[in-house]
C-alpha cells in the first residue's frame, strides 16, 4: 500500500512541478502577480510531495517488503538497519529518488528562505528548477520506477554488495548529489538572469552561498569516497583517475571557478558573462556525471546501446538542457556588458588566471574521461586512459594555479605589484625555502620531482597564514585589537584562508604518501620481524575465522618502535558467501608521521602467509586538509552578507530606511 | 563429458578463492621483483575501471601479475615483457595510451586548450581596454531595487 501512496505521490510531484515550470514563468513574463506568487507554495508542494514518496520507499526496506521489485533485488532481510536504510540509493532507481529528493530539497529552500528575492526572479528561480524536475521525475517514472512490484515476493532479498556495506560508502553517494544537484541553483539562478537580461552584483550575492553549499557538499562527497577506496580496497590506493571519479570532480574543478569568478562580479561588477557560463557549464557537468554513470556508458559502448532506453533519456535532456541554456546564452549574453577596468596584475586578474587554469584542468580531465568512448564509436580502436596520462597533464596545469593561490589574496583590487606582494610574503618564502632545503637533505632518496612539488604544498599554508596574520595586523598592534579584528573582519576572507591552507594541505599529503611510500610485500613467517617506516612489525601467524554473515582470516601482527611496543595490527580477508565477494579489511594505524597499512595475502604452504605492509608519510593529510578545505566553505557561508535577510548589525541605518522592510 | 564438467564446476566453486584476495607470491630477487611492480602499475586490470593490476584483486589482475612476473624472471627486458602482453591484449592494457594514430589529439589537447584559453583571455582583456567602461547594463536598476543593494552590499563595508 505504502508503494502505491508513493508511487501516486511521485505522478503528482510531476504534474506539480510542471505547473510550477510554467505557470511562473508566463506569469513574470506577463507581470501576472498571481501567476508569479503561485511559485512559492507550488514549491513547497513538490518537496512535500517527493518527501512522502522516498519516505514510501525508505518504509519499504526498513519493513523488507519484498514484494517492492527494487527492495528484492537490492536488500536482506538480515542486514542491519543502517544499510537496509542507506541500501534506498544504492541502486539505480533509488538514487535517482534521492537526486529527484535533493532537487525538490533545494527548491522548498529557496521558496523558504529566498525572502529577499525580488518575486518574478525568485519564480523565474524556482520554474527554471521545477523544469529541471520534469525531467528528472519523468526519467524516473518512465524508466527507473522503484515502486515496481513483484508478484509473488520472494522470500527473502537478494542483498547488497559487502563493499557497499560500509560506513563511508553508505553517505558518499547522498553527499555527492547534494553538491551536484546544489550546482543546480547556480543555473537556475543563471538562466533567470538571462531571462530578465541582468546580472550584477546582487545576483552574484544570491548565487554564492548556494555555489559554496554545494562545493562544501561536493568536497565531502569526492572525500568520502576517496577515504573509502584507501581503506576498503586494500592497496592503499585512493585516486585512480577512473571515468567515474572524474564525474564527479569535473564538477568540482568547475564549481571552483565557478565560486572564484563570483567574487569578480560581485566586488567589481566585470566576468558577468564568463560566470553565468561557469554556471551553466558546472550544473552541465554534474548532468553528464549523472549521465555517465547511470547509463552503463562507462562500461561499455555496447552495454549502453542494448538497453538504450536510460541512457538516451538523460542523453537528450543533457542535450536539451545544454543547448536550451546556450542558446539562452548566445541571445542575452552580449548585451550585458561589465564595468571595473583592471590592470593584469590585480586581484581580479589573479582570480582570472585562476579561472584560466582551471577550466583548462577541467577540459582536460574532461578529454580524458570520454577520449576513449568516442575513439571505440568512432573507429573501434580501444585504448585506456589512466592514470598517468592525468598525471602529465593535470599535474603540470595546477602548479601554477597552486602558486598563485597565496599570492592572490595579497594583490589588491585594479592594480597590484607582484613584488610587492611578494615582499610582504617574506616569512611565507622564507618558509617554502626552509622546506626546500629540509626535504633536499633530508629526503633526497624520493623522485626529484616531489622536493618542489612538497615546497608548493608550504607555500601555500605559510601563504595563507601569512596573510592571515596581516589581515590581524599581529605583533603590530595590540593582541587585544588583533582579537577584535580576528571577530569584526569579514568571515568570508576567513574561509579562503582555511580553504586555500587546506589545499596546501592536500598537497604535501598527496606528494608525500606517494613520493617516500614505503612498501613490503614479503612472505612472513611467524615470530619474523620486518622494518617499515621506522616501525619493527613482528607477524604472529594469521587464523581462520567466523564472522556474523562471511568466514574470514585475520593476520596478527605486532608494531613497535625502537623496542617499546606501539599498536597491534589485524587485517582480515574475508568472503560472503551471498552474493558471492571477497574483501580485504586493512589495517590501518595512523601516527603523526602517517599511515601503517598492512594487508593479509595468501597462505603460501608450511605456515608461511603472503602479506603487504605499506608506510604512507602524511597520507591523512589529504582528508584532514580536504576538511579544512570545507570548514573554510562553512565559515564563508556564516558571512553575515549571506544570511539573507539577516539585519547588518552596524550599517548605516539612516542611509536606506526604506528598504528595511524587504519586501 | 558430463562429469569432466561437474569436476571443473566443482574445482571453481571449491577452490581456495577465497583467500585468493590481496597478495601473491614476490620474486625471490629483490632488483626482478621491483621491476615487475613498476610494469605492473603501467597495466590496467582487464575487468576494473582505470586500476592497475598492481592496485586490483581482480583474479585476472593476479594471473597477469604472474604472467609479467614470469617473463621477468625469465630474462625479458621491461619493453619486452609489457610488449608481450600488449601483442596479448592490445594497447587497451596500457594505462598510459602511446602516442599514436588515434590518440595524437588527446596529448595534444591539453596544450590546444591553454593556448586557446590564454588566446579568449587576452582577446577578451584587449576588447574591453579599448572600449570606455560603460556602467549601464541592459537594464539598469531602479531606486527600490538601488536602496536594496545597497542594503546588501553595506554587509562587509565599515
Amino acid at each position: 500500500m505504502t508503494a502505491e501512496l508513493g508511487h501516486y505521490a511521485l505522478v503528482l510531484a510531476l504534474a506539480v512541478a510542471l505547473v510550477q515550470g510554467l505557470v511562473p514563468l508566463y506569469g513574470a513574463h506577463r507581470g501576472e502577480a498571481g501567476w508569479i506568487a503561485l511559485a512559492r507554495p507550488a514549491a513547497a508542494v513538490q518537496c512535500l510531495l517527493i518527501v512522502v514518496a522516498f519516505g514510501a520507499l525508505t518504509n519499504a526496506y526498513v519493513s523488507s517488503d519484498f514484494s517492492v521489485l527494487n527492495v528484492a533485488s537490492n536488500s536482506h532481510s538480515a542486514k542491519p538497519l543502517l544499510y537496509k536504510i542507506t541500501g534506498v540509493w544504492g541502486n539505480h532507481e533509488g538514487s535517482l529518488l534521492l537526486w529527484v529528493l535533493i532537487l525538490a530539497l533545494f527548491g522548498g529552500a529557496v521558496a523558504l528562505f529566498g525572502g529577499n528575492l525580488p518575486a518574478p526572479f525568485r519564480a523565474r528561480v524556482l520554474a527554471v528548477q521545477a523544469l529541471i524536475a520534469v525531467g528528472f521525475l519523468s526519467f524516473v517514472l518512465f524508466t527507473s520506477n522503484p515502486f515496481a512490484r513483484l508478484l509473488p515476493p520472494p522470500v527473502d532479498g537478494r542483498g547488497l554488495n559487502p563493499l557497499l556495506q560500509d560506513p563511508g560508502l553508505a553517505f558518499h553517494p547522498p553527499f555527492l548529489y547534494l553538491g551536484y544537484v546544489g550546482f543546480s541553483m547556480a543555473f537556475s539562478f543563471a538562466v533567470a538572469a538571462l531571462i530578465e537580461g541582468r546580472v550584477d552584483a546582487a545576483w552574484a550575492r544570491w548565487v554564492r552561498p548556494w555555489t559554496l553549499a554545494a562545493w562544501c557538499f561536493l568536497t565531502v562527497g569526492i572525500g568520502l569516497g576517496s577515504w573509502w577506496a584507501y581503506y576498503e580496497l586494500g592497496w592503499g590506493g585512493w585516486w585512480f583517475w577512473d571515468p567515474v571519479e572524474n564525474a564527479s570532480f569535473m564538477p568540482w574543478l568547475a564549481g571552483t571557478a565557478l565560486l572564484h569568478s563570483s567574487i569578480v562580479v560581485e566586488k567589481r561588477d566585470s566576468l558577468k558573462n564568463w560566470t553565468v557560463l561557469l554556471a551553466i557549464l558546472t550544473f552541465s557537468l554534474s548532468l553528464l556525471g549523472t549521465f555517465l554513470v547511470r547509463s552503463g556508458v562507462l562500461t561499455s559502448v555496447h552495454a549502453f546501446a542494448t538497453d538504450p532506453a536510460r541512457g538516451s533519456f538523460i542523453l537528450a535532456f543533457l542535450f536539451v538542457v545544454v543547448a536550451g541554456s546556450l542558446g539562452l546564452y548566445a541571445l542575452r549574453a552580449p548585451a550585458m556588458r561589465g564595468g571595473g577596468l583592471f590592470a593584469p596584475v590585480s586581484r581580479e586578474g589573479a582570480l582570472v588566471f585562476n579561472n584560466l587554469l582551471l577550466s583548462t584542468a577541467c577540459a582536460t580531465v574532461f578529454l580524458g574521461t570520454l577520449y576513449p568512448l568516442f575513439l571505440d564509436a568512432l573507429s573501434g580502436q580501444k585504448i585506456t586512459v589512466g592514470p598517468p596520462y592525468f598525471h602529465a597533464t593535470f599535474g603540470p596545469l595546477m602548479v601554477p594555479v597552486l602558486l598563485a593561490t597565496a599570492l592572490g589574496p595579497m594583490l589588491p583590487w585594479k592594480r597590484g605589484d607582484l613584488l610587492g606582494a611578494l615582499q610582504r610574503l617574506k616569512f611565507a618564502v622564507a618558509a617554502t625555502l626552509a622546506a626546500l632545503f629540509l626535504t633536499l637533505v633530508l629526503a633526497h632518496d624520493g623522485p626529484w620531482l616531489a622536493i618542489p612539488a612538497l615546497a608548493i604544498g608550504v607555500w601555500m599554508i605559510a601563504g595563507a597564514l601569512e596573510e592571515a596574520a596581516q589581515r590581524l595586523r599581529l605583533f603590530r598592534v595590540p593582541v587585544a585589537e588583533s582579537l577584535r579584528r580576528l571577530i569584526r573582519l569579514p568571515r568570508a576572507a576567513w574561509g579562503a584562508t582555511f580553504a586555500h591552507a587546506g589545499v596546501g594541505a592536500v598537497v604535501i599529503g598527496i606528494v608525500a604518501s606517494s613520493a617516500w611510500q614505503e612498501e613490503k610485500l614479503v612472505v612472513m613467517r611467524p615470530g619474523e620481524v620486518l622494518s617499515v617506516g621506522g616501525y619493527e612489525v613482528t607477524f604472529d601467524g594469521a587464523a581462520e575465522f567466523q564472522g556474523p554473515n562471511y568466514t574470514g582470516v585475520r593476520g596478527a601482527f605486532r608494531v613497535s618502535r625502537d623496542g617499546r611496543a606501539v599498536t597491534a595490527l589485524q587485517p582480515e580477508a574475508r568472503n560472503y558467501p551471498n552474493p558471492p565477494m571477497a574483501t580485504t579489511e586493512a589495517a590501518i594505524r595512523t601516527g603523526w608521521d602517517g599511515d601503517l597499512y598492512a594487508v593479509i595475502g595468501d597462505p603460501t604452504g608450511d605456515g608461511a602467509w603472503s602479506t603487504r605492509l605499506y608506510h604512507k608519510p602524511l597520507v591523512h593529510w589529504i582528508w584532514f586538509g580536504s576538511l579544512v578545505m570545507v570548514l573554510g566553505g562553512l565559515i564563508s557561508l556564516s558571512d553575515r552578507r549571506h544570511r539573507v535577510g539577516a539585519p547588518a548589525r552596524r550599517t548605516t541605518a539612516d542611509a536606506v530606511p526604506a528598504a528595511a522592510e524587504g519586501d | 563429458m558430463l562429469r569432466a564438467s561437474l569436476v571443473a564446476l566443482a574445482l571453481i566453486l571449491l577452490a581456495p578463492s577465497a583467500w585468493a584476495v590481496a597478495v601473491d607470491k614476490p620474486l625471490a630477487d629483490p632488483a626482478l621483483e621491483a621491476r615487475a611492480r613498476a610494469i605492473h602499475k603501467q597495466l590496467r586490470c582487464l575487468v576494473c575501471q582505470n586500476q592497475s593490476i598492481e592496485d586490483s584483486n581482480a583474479d585476472l589482475a593476479r594471473d597477469l601479475r604472474l604472467l609479467v612476473r614470469e617473463r621477468i624472471a625469465a630474462g625479458d627486458s621491461d619493453a619486452a615483457a609489457i610488449g608481450y602482453i600488449v601483442e596479448r591484449y592490445g594497447d587497451w592494457v596500457l594505462l598510459k595510451p602511446p602516442v599514436k594514430g588515434g590518440t595524437v589529439m588527446l596529448w595534444l589537447a591539453p596544450l590546444l586548450f591553454l593556448a586557446l584559453a590564454v588566446l579568449l583571455t587576452v582577446l577578451w582583456y584587449r576588447g574591453r581596454q579599448a572600449q570606455p567602461a560603460t556602467a549601464a547594463t541592459a537594464t539598469p536598476l531602479d531606486d527600490d531595487e538601488q536602496a536594496r543593494l545597497r542594503k546588501l552590499l553595506d554587509g562587509d563595508e565599515r
